[in-house]
């Protein structure tokens, strides 16, 4: 799934092992968010989405296949 | 979250050693040791049995502690490995009972494979990821 992780980020200055910390991942699973290759549970996406003061769905663009 | 990780190694790490030590004393205990004493050989075997339902525990501790994608990971690889190591295992031992091989399919093999596939399966499923 698309995302904008690194961007968001970025934007709020934490390198992935901070964003790990804070999220309560390791920091191998935000590198593979941030590069599309896994999607995260609902927990981590609610969590980031708290951090980044976002609703999901304006960083995890969900492509519908149809 | 590093620190508890460490904690749940070294805790599996204590175990699996002790388990591997107790299934050494197991194995050549009666033969070296106490000359095949029944009641010392079924102690050795008692105490491998629950190093080993400990080290089970303390491996379990580490997989809960495990992030969402390291869990994943882990499971693909133990999903892999199970499989291949019934088709393998099966296949083994029917080189065995067929005499295609001159030699006894031993578990021991088997083990061996399991620990090989696994580590193998662990490092293709981590790169994926990476």
């Amino acid at each position: 799934m698309k995302n904008r992780v690194r961007e968001l980020r970025k934007l709020k200055g934490l390198t992935q092992e901070q964003l790990a910390e804070v999220i309560g991942v390791s920091r191998q699973t935000i590198n593979a968010i941030e590069k599309e290759k896994f999607d995260p549970s609902l927990p981590t996406a609610f969590k980031m989405s708290k951090l980044f003061d976002l609703a999901i769905e304006d960083f995890f663009l969900f492509e519908d296949l149809k | 979250m590093q620190e508890e990780r460490k904690k749940h190694l070294k805790n599996l790490a204590l175990w699996t050693w002790s388990w591997v030590a107790t299934l050494a004393v197991a194995t050549f205990g009666p033969v070296l040791i106490w000359d095949g004493h029944l009641t010392l050989t079924l102690f050795a075997i008692l105490t491998n049995l629950v190093n080993g339902v400990l080290m089970i525990l303390a491996n379990r501790k580490l997989f809960n502690h495990y992030d969402e994608l390291e869990r994943k990971i882990h499971l693909e690889s133990l999903a892999l490995t199970l499989g291949l190591t019934v088709v393998v295992g099966l296949a083994y031992s029917l080189l065995d009972q067929t005499n295609v091989i001159p030699f006894d399919a031993e578990i021991s093999v088997l083990v061996l494979f399991i620990g090989l596939n696994y580590m193998i399966t662990l490092l293709i499923n981590r790169k994926r990821y990476s």
